[in-house]
Protein backbone atom coordinates (compact mmCIF):
# COMPACT_ATOMS: atom_id res chain seq x y z
CA UNK A 1 0.00 0.00 0.00
CA UNK A 2 1.47 3.62 -1.00
CA UNK A 3 1.78 6.19 1.45
CA UNK A 4 -0.44 8.37 -1.14
CA UNK A 5 -3.04 5.71 -0.31
CA UNK A 6 -2.68 5.52 3.56
CA UNK A 7 -2.64 9.23 3.17
CA UNK A 8 -5.62 9.87 1.42
CA UNK A 9 -8.13 7.34 1.78
CA UNK A 10 -10.87 6.76 4.51
CA UNK A 11 -9.79 3.49 4.47
CA UNK A 12 -6.50 3.85 6.14
CA UNK A 13 -8.00 6.24 8.91
CA UNK A 14 -11.07 3.56 9.77
CA UNK A 15 -8.36 1.17 11.69
CA UNK A 16 -9.43 -2.22 10.32
CA UNK A 17 -7.30 -4.24 12.35
CA UNK A 18 -5.48 -6.74 9.61
CA UNK A 19 -5.19 -4.58 6.78
CA UNK A 20 -3.46 -2.24 8.88
CA UNK A 21 -0.58 -4.62 10.28
CA UNK A 22 0.01 -4.66 6.23
CA UNK A 23 0.40 -1.27 6.57
CA UNK A 24 2.38 -0.62 9.12
CA UNK A 25 4.92 -2.79 7.86
CA UNK A 26 4.88 -1.30 3.82
CA UNK A 27 4.39 2.56 4.73
CA UNK A 28 7.80 3.57 5.10
CA UNK A 29 8.43 2.54 1.19
CA UNK A 30 7.08 4.83 -1.31
CA UNK A 31 4.98 3.64 -4.12
CA UNK A 32 5.02 3.95 -7.85
CA UNK A 33 2.14 6.40 -7.89
CA UNK A 34 4.37 8.36 -5.04
CA UNK A 35 7.35 7.91 -7.41
CA UNK A 36 5.75 9.32 -10.29
CA UNK A 37 4.14 12.40 -8.20
CA UNK A 38 7.40 13.10 -6.82
CA UNK A 39 9.43 13.00 -10.27
CA UNK A 40 6.26 15.64 -11.87
CA UNK A 41 6.64 17.45 -9.22
CA UNK A 42 9.90 17.63 -8.04
CA UNK A 43 11.83 19.68 -11.56
CA UNK A 44 8.67 22.00 -11.36
CA UNK A 45 9.45 23.13 -8.23
CA UNK A 46 12.98 23.20 -9.23
CA UNK A 47 12.54 25.44 -12.30
CA UNK A 48 10.02 27.54 -10.08
CA UNK A 49 12.32 28.47 -7.84
CA UNK A 50 15.32 29.13 -10.24
CA UNK A 51 12.17 31.58 -11.74
CA UNK A 52 12.24 33.32 -8.14
CA UNK A 53 15.93 33.51 -9.06
CA UNK A 54 16.09 34.72 -12.37
CA UNK A 55 12.91 36.30 -12.84
CA UNK A 56 13.09 40.14 -13.57
CA UNK A 57 10.04 40.98 -12.31
CA UNK A 58 8.69 40.67 -8.28
CA UNK A 59 5.09 39.87 -9.31
CA UNK A 60 6.74 37.24 -11.38
CA UNK A 61 8.49 35.81 -8.73
CA UNK A 62 6.03 35.98 -6.17
CA UNK A 63 4.13 33.66 -8.66
CA UNK A 64 6.84 30.97 -8.69
CA UNK A 65 6.62 30.90 -5.26
CA UNK A 66 3.15 30.47 -4.84
CA UNK A 67 3.87 26.94 -7.40
CA UNK A 68 6.66 26.20 -5.37
CA UNK A 69 4.11 26.12 -2.09
CA UNK A 70 1.19 24.59 -3.92
CA UNK A 71 3.37 21.86 -5.27
CA UNK A 72 5.31 21.34 -1.61
CA UNK A 73 1.34 20.85 -0.06
CA UNK A 74 0.69 17.85 -2.46
CA UNK A 75 4.51 16.29 -1.71
CA UNK A 76 3.16 16.83 2.34
CA UNK A 77 0.19 14.94 1.88
CA UNK A 78 1.98 12.41 -0.22
CA UNK A 79 4.26 12.02 2.87
CA UNK A 80 0.86 11.03 5.41
CA UNK A 81 0.98 14.92 6.64
CA UNK A 82 -2.03 15.52 5.20
CA UNK A 83 -2.83 18.09 8.05
CA UNK A 84 0.52 19.77 7.14
CA UNK A 85 -0.74 20.09 3.40
CA UNK A 86 -3.99 21.69 4.23
CA UNK A 87 -2.24 24.04 6.74
CA UNK A 88 0.38 25.18 3.91
CA UNK A 89 -1.80 25.87 1.05
CA UNK A 90 -3.99 28.21 4.20
CA UNK A 91 -0.96 29.64 5.45
CA UNK A 92 1.73 30.41 2.91
CA UNK A 93 -0.10 30.22 -0.40
CA UNK A 94 -3.49 31.73 0.99
CA UNK A 95 -1.91 34.41 3.50
CA UNK A 96 1.98 34.91 3.48
CA UNK A 97 2.01 35.20 -0.32
CA UNK A 98 -0.91 37.66 -0.60
CA UNK A 99 0.35 39.87 1.63
CA UNK A 100 3.37 39.51 -0.27
CA UNK A 101 1.13 40.76 -3.26
CA UNK A 102 -0.31 43.52 -1.20
CA UNK A 103 2.80 44.97 -0.81
CA UNK A 104 4.13 44.69 -4.18
CA UNK A 105 1.24 46.65 -5.38
CA UNK A 106 1.48 48.98 -2.43
CA UNK A 107 5.90 49.50 -3.09
CA UNK A 108 5.09 50.03 -6.70
CA UNK A 109 4.78 46.79 -9.16
CA UNK A 110 8.00 48.15 -11.31
CA UNK A 111 10.03 48.95 -8.71
CA UNK A 112 12.71 46.54 -10.20
CA UNK A 113 16.00 45.22 -9.28
CA UNK A 114 18.83 47.67 -10.45
CA UNK A 115 21.96 45.19 -12.00
CA UNK A 116 24.72 47.32 -10.98
CA UNK A 117 26.75 45.56 -8.52
CA UNK A 118 27.88 47.75 -5.39
CA UNK A 119 30.42 45.10 -4.57
CA UNK A 120 32.43 43.88 -7.14
CA UNK A 121 32.00 40.24 -7.93
CA UNK A 122 29.49 39.73 -5.65
CA UNK A 123 26.95 38.04 -8.52
CA UNK A 124 29.78 35.30 -9.04
CA UNK A 125 30.39 35.02 -5.76
CA UNK A 126 27.12 34.50 -4.98
CA UNK A 127 26.17 32.22 -7.55
CA UNK A 128 29.75 30.19 -6.19
CA UNK A 129 28.40 29.93 -3.04
CA UNK A 130 25.20 28.68 -3.70
CA UNK A 131 26.10 26.14 -6.35
CA UNK A 132 28.23 25.00 -3.33
CA UNK A 133 25.92 25.25 -0.63
CA UNK A 134 24.04 22.78 -3.40
CA UNK A 135 26.39 20.15 -3.93
CA UNK A 136 27.67 19.89 0.18
CA UNK A 137 24.03 19.63 1.12
CA UNK A 138 23.25 16.96 -1.78
CA UNK A 139 26.32 15.21 -0.99
CA UNK A 140 25.72 14.94 3.11
CA UNK A 141 22.31 13.86 1.96
CA UNK A 142 23.18 11.32 -0.39
CA UNK A 143 25.75 9.65 1.42
CA UNK A 144 24.84 8.91 4.93
CA UNK A 145 23.00 5.65 5.48
CA UNK A 146 19.61 5.77 6.90
CA UNK A 147 17.91 2.76 8.67
CA UNK A 148 14.48 1.55 7.30
CA UNK A 149 11.73 3.82 7.13
CA UNK A 150 9.69 3.17 9.75
CA UNK A 151 6.33 5.47 8.25
CA UNK A 152 3.47 7.23 9.57
CA UNK A 153 0.89 4.65 9.76
CA UNK A 154 1.34 3.82 13.55
CA UNK A 155 1.35 7.62 14.41
CA UNK A 156 -1.24 7.92 12.18
CA UNK A 157 -3.82 5.35 13.26
CA UNK A 158 -6.64 7.62 14.40
CA UNK A 159 -5.94 9.96 11.69
CA UNK A 160 -3.22 12.72 11.18
CA UNK A 161 -4.90 15.87 12.70
CA UNK A 162 -5.58 13.53 15.73
CA UNK A 163 -2.01 12.73 16.21
CA UNK A 164 -0.47 16.06 15.64
CA UNK A 165 -3.08 17.64 18.13
CA UNK A 166 -2.21 14.89 20.55
CA UNK A 167 1.39 16.46 20.31
CA UNK A 168 0.99 20.08 20.19
CA UNK A 169 -1.83 20.46 22.95
CA UNK A 170 0.31 17.92 25.16
CA UNK A 171 4.04 17.66 25.12
CA UNK A 172 4.40 21.08 23.00
CA UNK A 173 1.55 23.11 24.68
CA UNK A 174 4.06 25.32 26.13
CA UNK A 175 5.61 25.99 22.85
CA UNK A 176 1.98 26.60 21.54
CA UNK A 177 1.31 28.99 23.94
CA UNK A 178 4.33 31.01 23.45
CA UNK A 179 3.73 30.87 19.49
CA UNK A 180 0.67 32.35 20.23
CA UNK A 181 1.90 35.71 21.96
CA UNK A 182 4.35 35.65 19.10
CA UNK A 183 1.83 35.88 16.86
CA UNK A 184 -0.47 38.89 18.73
CA UNK A 185 2.94 40.63 19.29
CA UNK A 186 3.43 40.27 15.47
CA UNK A 187 0.40 41.86 14.64
CA UNK A 188 0.24 44.94 17.53
CA UNK A 189 4.13 45.34 15.82
CA UNK A 190 2.98 45.60 12.11
CA UNK A 191 -0.01 47.97 13.34
CA UNK A 192 2.76 50.08 15.45
CA UNK A 193 5.14 50.04 12.14
CA UNK A 194 2.92 50.89 9.60
CA UNK A 195 1.44 53.67 11.41
CA UNK A 196 1.68 56.89 10.53
CA UNK A 197 1.11 59.90 12.87
CA UNK A 198 -0.81 62.68 11.63
CA UNK A 199 1.19 66.23 11.77
CA UNK A 200 -0.78 68.20 10.31
CA UNK A 201 -5.04 68.76 10.64
CA UNK A 202 -7.01 66.43 7.98
CA UNK A 203 -8.49 68.15 5.68
CA UNK A 204 -11.63 67.17 4.20
CA UNK A 205 -13.71 67.05 0.85
CA UNK A 206 -15.33 69.95 1.93
CA UNK A 207 -12.81 72.12 2.84
CA UNK A 208 -11.24 71.25 -0.09
CA UNK A 209 -13.88 71.80 -2.33
CA UNK A 210 -14.43 75.33 -0.86
CA UNK A 211 -10.91 76.05 -0.85
CA UNK A 212 -10.29 75.51 -4.27
CA UNK A 213 -13.40 77.95 -5.45
CA UNK A 214 -12.20 80.19 -3.06
CA UNK A 215 -8.81 80.47 -3.99
CA UNK A 216 -9.56 80.85 -7.46
CA UNK A 217 -7.22 84.19 -8.15
CA UNK A 218 -6.33 84.95 -4.32
CA UNK A 219 -3.11 83.72 -3.16
CA UNK A 220 -0.19 82.27 -5.19
CA UNK A 221 -0.35 78.95 -3.16
CA UNK A 222 -3.88 78.54 -3.89
CA UNK A 223 -4.10 79.79 -7.73
CA UNK A 224 -1.28 76.64 -8.12
CA UNK A 225 -3.42 74.27 -6.82
CA UNK A 226 -6.44 74.62 -8.84
CA UNK A 227 -3.65 75.53 -11.77
CA UNK A 228 -2.50 71.82 -10.83
CA UNK A 229 -5.76 70.28 -9.89
CA UNK A 230 -8.39 71.86 -12.26
CA UNK A 231 -11.77 72.80 -9.95
CA UNK A 232 -13.52 70.16 -11.63
CA UNK A 233 -12.20 66.68 -11.71
CA UNK A 234 -10.19 65.52 -14.39
CA UNK A 235 -12.27 64.90 -17.70
CA UNK A 236 -12.71 60.75 -18.39
CA UNK A 237 -10.57 59.46 -21.68
CA UNK A 238 -12.13 59.52 -24.88
CA UNK A 239 -15.09 57.18 -26.31
CA UNK A 240 -14.62 56.74 -30.24
CA UNK A 241 -16.54 54.66 -32.73
CA UNK A 242 -13.38 51.94 -32.73
CA UNK A 243 -12.09 52.02 -29.17
CA UNK A 244 -13.02 53.29 -25.54
CA UNK A 245 -9.99 52.30 -24.54
CA UNK A 246 -8.83 54.51 -21.60
CA UNK A 247 -5.64 54.96 -23.28
CA UNK A 248 -7.13 57.58 -25.72
CA UNK A 249 -7.29 61.17 -24.64
CA UNK A 250 -10.75 62.82 -24.86
CA UNK A 251 -12.03 65.86 -27.70
CA UNK A 252 -12.31 69.28 -25.85
CA UNK A 253 -15.22 71.37 -27.68
CA UNK A 254 -12.41 72.75 -30.28
CA UNK A 255 -11.96 69.50 -31.16
CA UNK A 256 -8.01 69.15 -29.99
CA UNK A 257 -7.28 65.81 -27.44
CA UNK A 258 -7.24 66.88 -23.74
CA UNK A 259 -3.49 64.90 -22.66
CA UNK A 260 -5.11 65.03 -18.81
CA UNK A 261 -8.08 63.00 -19.68
CA UNK A 262 -5.64 60.12 -19.95
CA UNK A 263 -4.19 58.23 -16.70
CA UNK A 264 -1.10 59.93 -15.22
CA UNK A 265 0.60 56.76 -14.99
CA UNK A 266 -0.28 55.66 -18.42
CA UNK A 267 1.10 58.87 -19.63
CA UNK A 268 4.55 58.36 -17.45
CA UNK A 269 4.82 54.87 -19.16
CA UNK A 270 4.60 55.97 -22.78
CA UNK A 271 1.13 53.93 -23.49
CA UNK A 272 -0.93 56.34 -24.45
CA UNK A 273 -2.00 56.29 -27.75
CA UNK A 274 -2.18 58.98 -30.50
CA UNK A 275 -5.89 59.94 -31.32
CA UNK A 276 -5.12 59.06 -35.16
CA UNK A 277 -4.83 55.56 -33.93
CA UNK A 278 -8.26 55.32 -33.52
CA UNK A 279 -9.10 56.87 -36.46
CA UNK A 280 -9.88 60.37 -35.44
CA UNK A 281 -8.63 63.33 -36.64
CA UNK A 282 -7.88 65.94 -34.19
CA UNK A 283 -9.23 69.62 -34.91
CA UNK A 284 -6.42 72.55 -36.08
CA UNK A 285 -3.61 73.00 -33.83
CA UNK A 286 -3.17 76.63 -33.29
CA UNK A 287 -5.24 79.75 -33.18
CA UNK A 288 -9.04 80.58 -33.94
CA UNK A 289 -9.55 79.52 -37.47
CA UNK A 290 -12.28 81.20 -39.57
CA UNK A 291 -16.04 79.68 -38.58
CA UNK A 292 -14.52 78.19 -35.37
CA UNK A 293 -14.54 80.13 -31.55
CA UNK A 294 -11.55 81.47 -30.43
CA UNK A 295 -9.94 78.93 -27.99
CA UNK A 296 -7.08 79.42 -25.72
CA UNK A 297 -6.69 81.45 -22.29
CA UNK A 298 -9.29 83.44 -22.63
CA UNK A 299 -12.16 81.32 -21.12
CA UNK A 300 -10.21 80.54 -17.11
CA UNK A 301 -12.56 77.56 -16.86
CA UNK A 302 -11.89 75.64 -19.84
CA UNK A 303 -8.40 76.57 -19.69
CA UNK A 304 -8.10 75.04 -16.27
CA UNK A 305 -9.86 71.93 -17.56
CA UNK A 306 -7.72 71.68 -21.02
CA UNK A 307 -4.55 71.98 -19.18
CA UNK A 308 -2.16 74.90 -18.54
CA UNK A 309 0.41 74.70 -21.85
CA UNK A 310 -2.53 77.02 -23.20
CA UNK A 311 -3.73 74.17 -26.13
CA UNK A 312 -1.48 75.44 -28.64
CA UNK A 313 1.18 73.04 -28.24
CA UNK A 314 -1.14 70.73 -27.16
CA UNK A 315 -0.86 68.39 -29.48
CA UNK A 316 2.06 69.17 -31.15
CA UNK A 317 4.21 66.01 -31.64
CA UNK A 318 6.62 65.33 -28.08
CA UNK A 319 9.66 64.15 -29.50
CA UNK A 320 11.06 60.93 -28.52
CA UNK A 321 12.95 60.54 -25.09
CA UNK A 322 16.67 59.65 -25.80
CA UNK A 323 17.56 56.92 -24.79
CA UNK A 324 19.37 57.21 -21.21
CA UNK A 325 22.61 59.22 -20.88
CA UNK A 326 21.95 60.79 -24.14
CA UNK A 327 21.35 64.86 -24.07
CA UNK A 328 21.20 67.02 -26.31
CA UNK A 329 23.92 69.78 -25.56
CA UNK A 330 23.90 73.20 -26.58
CA UNK A 331 24.92 73.84 -29.98
CA UNK A 332 26.41 76.71 -29.97
CA UNK A 333 29.63 76.69 -28.88
CA UNK A 334 30.59 77.78 -24.99
CA UNK A 335 33.20 80.78 -24.61
CA UNK A 336 34.42 81.20 -21.35
CA UNK A 337 35.62 84.48 -19.93
CA UNK A 338 39.50 83.24 -20.71
CA UNK A 339 38.45 83.82 -24.59
CA UNK A 340 38.25 80.75 -27.16
CA UNK A 341 40.12 77.36 -26.19
CA UNK A 342 42.69 76.60 -28.35
CA UNK A 343 43.16 73.05 -29.13
CA UNK A 344 46.22 72.25 -29.88
CA UNK B 1 11.93 5.44 -4.74
CA UNK B 2 14.18 6.29 -1.77
CA UNK B 3 13.16 8.91 1.46
CA UNK B 4 16.36 10.85 0.58
CA UNK B 5 14.69 11.87 -2.88
CA UNK B 6 12.79 14.45 -0.83
CA UNK B 7 15.99 15.85 1.12
CA UNK B 8 17.89 16.12 -2.40
CA UNK B 9 15.28 18.49 -3.14
CA UNK B 10 14.72 20.01 -0.09
CA UNK B 11 18.69 20.79 -0.59
CA UNK B 12 18.33 22.11 -3.79
CA UNK B 13 14.93 24.65 -2.65
CA UNK B 14 17.04 25.88 0.16
CA UNK B 15 20.65 26.24 -2.01
CA UNK B 16 18.64 28.15 -4.35
CA UNK B 17 17.16 30.35 -1.41
CA UNK B 18 20.05 30.98 -0.14
CA UNK B 19 21.37 32.64 -3.87
CA UNK B 20 18.37 34.60 -3.64
CA UNK B 21 19.24 36.00 -0.87
CA UNK B 22 22.35 36.99 -1.79
CA UNK B 23 22.12 37.86 -5.54
CA UNK B 24 18.85 39.84 -5.94
CA UNK B 25 18.36 43.74 -4.38
CA UNK B 26 14.93 44.26 -3.96
CA UNK B 27 13.75 43.56 -0.37
CA UNK B 28 10.76 41.67 -1.05
CA UNK B 29 12.14 38.90 -3.28
CA UNK B 30 14.83 38.76 -1.08
CA UNK B 31 12.32 38.17 1.60
CA UNK B 32 10.85 35.79 -0.35
CA UNK B 33 14.09 34.08 -0.95
CA UNK B 34 14.09 33.59 3.19
CA UNK B 35 10.64 31.98 2.91
CA UNK B 36 11.34 29.54 -0.14
CA UNK B 37 14.41 28.06 2.56
CA UNK B 38 11.70 27.64 5.55
CA UNK B 39 9.80 25.84 3.20
CA UNK B 40 12.85 23.55 2.02
CA UNK B 41 13.33 22.99 5.63
CA UNK B 42 10.14 21.74 6.74
CA UNK B 43 10.44 19.61 3.48
CA UNK B 44 13.22 17.93 4.92
CA UNK B 45 11.26 17.83 9.06
CA UNK B 46 8.66 15.79 7.13
CA UNK B 47 10.11 13.68 5.65
CA UNK B 48 12.35 12.58 8.55
CA UNK B 49 8.71 12.74 10.62
CA UNK B 50 8.05 9.52 8.20
CA UNK B 51 11.25 8.31 8.55
CA UNK B 52 11.36 8.09 12.49
CA UNK B 53 7.91 7.24 12.29
CA UNK B 54 7.31 10.12 15.20
CA UNK B 55 5.18 12.85 14.58
CA UNK B 56 7.19 15.67 16.41
CA UNK B 57 8.75 16.58 13.13
CA UNK B 58 5.31 17.30 11.59
CA UNK B 59 4.63 19.30 14.77
CA UNK B 60 7.97 21.31 14.36
CA UNK B 61 7.48 21.76 10.97
CA UNK B 62 3.99 23.50 12.31
CA UNK B 63 5.52 25.90 14.15
CA UNK B 64 7.79 26.99 11.78
CA UNK B 65 4.79 28.13 9.56
CA UNK B 66 3.51 29.84 12.54
CA UNK B 67 7.19 31.40 12.63
CA UNK B 68 7.02 32.18 9.40
CA UNK B 69 3.57 33.95 9.78
CA UNK B 70 5.07 36.37 12.37
CA UNK B 71 7.95 36.75 10.47
CA UNK B 72 6.99 37.86 7.14
CA UNK B 73 4.15 40.46 8.60
CA UNK B 74 6.96 42.40 10.52
CA UNK B 75 9.22 41.89 7.84
CA UNK B 76 7.18 43.23 5.53
CA UNK B 77 5.98 46.35 7.57
CA UNK B 78 9.88 47.01 8.53
CA UNK B 79 9.97 47.14 4.20
CA UNK B 80 6.76 48.93 3.88
CA UNK B 81 8.31 51.65 6.35
CA UNK B 82 11.82 51.63 4.52
CA UNK B 83 10.12 52.89 1.33
CA UNK B 84 7.79 55.51 2.99
CA UNK B 85 11.06 57.16 3.96
CA UNK B 86 12.89 56.27 1.10
CA UNK B 87 10.99 56.17 -1.85
CA UNK B 88 13.18 52.65 -2.39
CA UNK B 89 12.50 48.80 -1.85
CA UNK B 90 16.28 48.42 -2.68
CA UNK B 91 18.39 46.81 -0.18
CA UNK B 92 21.84 48.51 -1.30
CA UNK B 93 19.80 52.05 -0.37
CA UNK B 94 19.30 52.02 3.37
CA UNK B 95 22.62 52.66 4.22
CA UNK B 96 21.85 55.45 6.36
CA UNK B 97 24.21 53.89 9.21
CA UNK B 98 27.38 53.77 7.22
CA UNK B 99 28.96 56.94 7.96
Amino acid sequence: MTALGAAGSPVAASPVAASLATAVADTGRTGTGEATLFWVLAPIMVLAALGLLFARKAIHAAMCVVLVMVSLAFLYVAQDAPFLGVVQVVVYTGAVMMLFLFVLMLVGVDASDSLVETIRGQRWLGLLFGVGLAVLLVGVVTRVTYPAPVGLAEANAASNPVGVARLIFGDFVFAFEVVGVLLVTAALGALVLTHRQRLVRKVGQRELARRRVAGLGKTEADRDAVERKGIAPLPAPGVYARTNAMDVPALDPQGRPIEQSVSRVLRVRGQERELEAVGVVPGPATGPVAGQLPAGPASPGLHLEAGEDGGADRHAPTPQAGAPGETAGPATPITTGRGPEVVP
Amino acid sequence: MNLSNYLVLASVLFAIGATTVLLRRNAIIVFMGVELMLNATNLVLVTFARQHGDLSGQVMAFFVMVVAAAEVVVGLAIIVQIFRTRRSASVDDVNLLKS
